[in-house]
Parts: C-alpha cells; structure tokens; sequence
C-alpha cells in the first residue's frame, strides 16, 4: 500500500475527510501517464519485475478488433498481493492495476483496448517483490469499416 | 445518471466467481480531443469487506466486463462491486452467491 | 504492408490455426460481453408503459401468444394473420408499439437505429426479445404460403445483381474462402454457413460499441453494395432475413451474440 493512500484511509478514519473524496484522490496519475511501461512500471513501485512462469495469461494471439481484447490472467505466484496490466505500445500503456486483499485470488479478466500489435505486459507482486510475464497479442481490423 | 450495471456471483471448484458488467463510455484522451471520460475505481466487497481494489484507465474497453474470484464463498455470501469515474460519478451494484 | 507481413504469419502457421485463434477471441469476447446490459435496459422498455393508450409491450405477440417471450425469436421471421403478412422480430415489435400502445407509425420508426452514445429503444427491445431465445432451435417460418413466397423472394434479391457497382449479396457472400480484411466471409446460402450467423444476431459489435440488429445488418449491406436503402420492415429485407434464416434453420440460438 503506497503512503498517500495510508494517509488518506488514516485520515478517512478520523472521519476528517468524506469517502468519495478519499476514493477519489487514490488514483496514480503519474503511472497511469506515463508513455512507456518502464516508467509506468517505476511509478507503481515495480520498476524491475523478474520474468516469471508463473503468471498465466491467456488470451487470443489475434485479436480481430483492438477495441476489445479479453486478457485473463492469473498469478500462481504464492502471496500475490497485486497485478498490474500494461499494454507496451498503447499511448499511454497501463491499463489497470489491482489489489487483492485477504478474500480474493489473484485473478483478474479485463477487456482492454489495444491501439496496435503489442506485448501485453503483466507485472504481480508478492511479498515486495515483483515479477513479470508478457504475450504479444496481435491486433488487426475485420470488415468493410462500417 | 449511470446506465445499468449488472453482475452474477457463482460457486466454482473452491472459490466464487464475479462476472460484473458496466455501461460506461470509457472515453479516451484521442476519441475526446482532451475531455476522456472513464471510470478510475472499481471495489469488491463480500459481506461488506473490501476484497479487491483496483485502478484502471481509459485503456479498458468500453462497457467494462471483469472477472474476479474470490477464495471460498457460500451461497448467499452479498458480493457489491462499485466505480467511480473521473467525473465523480458513480455507480454499484450487488449480488449474492449463487 | 504490416496486414501483409501478418497475412503471411498467419499463413504460415496453417489456415487452421489462424482460424482457431480466430475462434479463440470471438470465444473469450462473447464470455466477457456486455450484450446482456442491453437486454436489461430492453426489459424496462419492454415493461413501461407508453403510447396514448399508456400500456406497455408485455401484451405483445411475438407469434407464441400474448406475452410469450419464451422461444418467439427463434421462430421468426413468420407469417402473422393479424398483420396479414410475414414479419421479423424488429417489425413485430413495431406493430406491437403502434397496435397495443396507440403509438403512431411515424413516431414510433422516428430513430430505430441509434448509436453507441444512444442506442435506440428498437435495439434495447430486441436484444431483450431474443435473449428469451438462448439454446432454443430455430424454426422460422417455412409452410405458410406468404412465408413461401418471402422464403423465394429473399432467395432471388440473395443472387440479384444490381446498383452502381453490380453487387449482388453473393458478390461477398457467395464464395468460398474469402475474407474483407480479417473477417471471414461466409457463404450464406450453405446451411452450415448460415446456422451459426443467423443463430448469433442481434449482436453487440466491439468495434462500434453498439447493439446491432438483422434490420440494421440488412440495411448496411445495402449501403455498402451502393443501393438504395431499403426501408425499415420492408418486404425485401425481411423476405432476405427469411430466406438467410431458414436457410440457417436447425441451430440452437445463441444470442444476443458478440461481433468484431
């Protein structure tokens, strides 16, 4: 959990500020801003993730439209408190990250959005440490364009 | 005013399976000249805890459909999946296990 | 150049690996859909009452009785006495908005084809009605002598060559193995072909974020061939959605379905 927003719940619970507002504040702006996964990845706090084999991805090696590409993924990573997705060559490449607290199993299907053919990059940590999985999806256009 | 949002939580082989659907343009810097529109938040809740939290861009499709699982679960078990977008809106929906 | 280089990829790992790849994502996009959002907002308008007599669609008679959801997509299109004539699920629809809830035509066909910011109540409300097909066979109909002669109108409009650029529904359709960029094209007047299409429409299309229906899909081939536009409900476009679905008859429906 990053400091601000160990601030922020501290103060939510002091009931000094309203939840929308606390919610609201806890987004990372500068990891979802950045333009390439190394930066996006050092804003999360992931900045030099070892590969690993257990990070399943599975999805379409083809995706016939980059508006929708379904990514499943799991982490076989023991302890996996967190799963970050980025997409290398979009604009601006992550896509989401998410915590999973005691209750949940590191498991996340998301569809996302791929501008063009490109690794789909897949970081999870556990225990401070951060690991990494990719898997290029290649993205191409069906139909008359209408 | 959101559009509708809906969700289904089903026991699987030892653990609960969330299916959540939301109506949400997920609109992009590029699609807006400037102005995106897209939900920043998403919360899973059992039994009124926080399980999941997550933080997603205008790089998710729009009308976002995500799969979650959680550990165990038991029929009835109240499963609530919430967002927030980067206008203030918000919306929430919940289920039970079935 | 790079849809060439990828052609070539593709190739050579074997049409068939293409195509499962293929297969894979139309697979994983249809399980991680959100058509269902769309029949959800359908059940509120299928439920409100409207029009000057202010009743609602829950009377409606798809061709299954007043009322009966269950099944009623999947045995369109099919001939109606009260209408006197063959209709499809969006006309029938239609006739309901303008018979049961006094709605006249003119207000009621204003804006059947919406868009991804607003889709239509035409598209909320068919996507609902099919839903209450899912797994059933499809059995339009077949005997009637109007559903007949639909069944060989559609087949003729089907082969018939016309417009500015003498395109006929087969110029795409009507052959084997082609493709329009990265989507397959199927040869709709073979059974095996057809069934899986026709079992899969309405259908939310991932590239425009919109619920697309049969009319609609009819309509824009018309477009895209260069030929007038058919109006909504006409003869010619459901005499086509007759003879495409019960040339793809037999299936069990598997929609709403999920579309490139």
């Amino acid at each position: 959990m990053n400091g601000v927003r160990r601030k922020l719940l501290a103060l939510l619970a002091a009931g000094v500020l309203n939840p929308i507002a606390a919610w609201a504040a806890t987004w990372n702006k500068d990891a979802f801003s950045a333009k390439n996964a190394g930066d996006a990845l050092k804003n999360l706090g992931a900045a030099s993730p070892q590969p690993s084999g257990d990070i399943v991805i599975e999805a379409p090696q083809i995706a016939e439209n980059g508006a929708v590409v379904p990514i499943e993924i799991t982490s076989r990573i023991p302890n996996t408190t967190s799963i970050a997705v980025l997409v290398d060559k979009n604009p601006y490449p992550l896509v989401g990250r998410f915590d999973f607290k005691e209750g949940a199993l590191p498991f996340l299907k998301v569809n996302a959005k791929m501008g063009e053919t490109s690794e789909v990059r897949v970081v999870a940590s556990a225990g401070g440490r951060h690991y990494v999985a990719t898997k290029e999806i290649k993205v191409t256009i069906g139909g008359c364009g209408g | 005013m959101a559009g509708p949002m809906k969700m289904r939580a089903t026991l699987g082989n030892g653990f609960t399976d969330v299916r959540v659907l939301m109506t949400h343009p997920m609109s992009t810097e590029q699609q807006t000249k400037g102005q995106p529109h897209f939900i920043q938040n998403v919360t899973v809740k059992v039994n009124g805890k926080t399980v999941i939290e997550g933080e997603i861009s205008q790089a998710v499709s729009r009308n976002p459909v995500f799969s979650f699982r959680l550990a165990g679960g038991a029929k009835g078990d109240k499963i609530e999946v919430s967002w927030l977008d980067n206008k203030g809106d918000t919306n929430k929906t919940e289920a039970a296990v079935a | 150049m790079r849809a060439v280089a990828l052609l070539a990829a593709v190739a050579l790992a074997g049409p068939a690996a293409a195509q499962s790849q293929f297969e894979k994502y139309q697979q994983m996009t249809a399980e991680g859909s959100p058509v269902e959002l769309f029949e959800m907002e359908g059940e509120a308008l299928w439920r409100k009452p409207q029009g000057p007599r202010n009743v609602s669609l829950e009377k409606c008679d798809l061709g299954k009785g007043p009322g009966v959801l269950q099944g009623a997509y999947a045995a369109l299109p099919r001939y109606f006495a009260d209408a006197d004539r063959v209709m499809d699920a969006e006309t029938r629809i239609l006739h309901c908005m303008v018979a049961l809830q006094g709605r006249s035509l003119a207000e009621a066909s204003k804006r059947l084809f919406g868009n991804a910011d607003n889709p239509s109540e035409m598209e909320y409300l068919t996507a609902y009605v099919a839903g209450h097909s899912r797994g059933v066979r499809m059995t339009p109909g077949t005997e009637h002598p109007k559903e007949r002669a639909a069944f060989a109108l559609g087949q003729k409009l089907f082969y018939h060559r016309a417009g500015a650029w003498d395109f006929s529904c087969t110029s795409c359709h009507g052959q084997e193995n082609k493709r329009i960029r990265m989507s397959e094209l199927p040869v709709l007047d073979r059974p095996e072909d057809a069934r899986p299409i026709v079992a899969t429409w309405p259908a939310y299309r991932v590239s425009n974020s919109q619920l697309k229906t049969m009319q609609w899909r009819i309509n824009d081939c018309y477009r895209q061939m260069r030929m007038p536009e058919p109006n909504f409900g006409s003869e010619a476009t459901i005499a086509l959605n007759l003879f495409l679905t019960a040339t793809g008859q037999g299936a069990a429906y598997n929609g709403p379905g999920t579309k490139r």
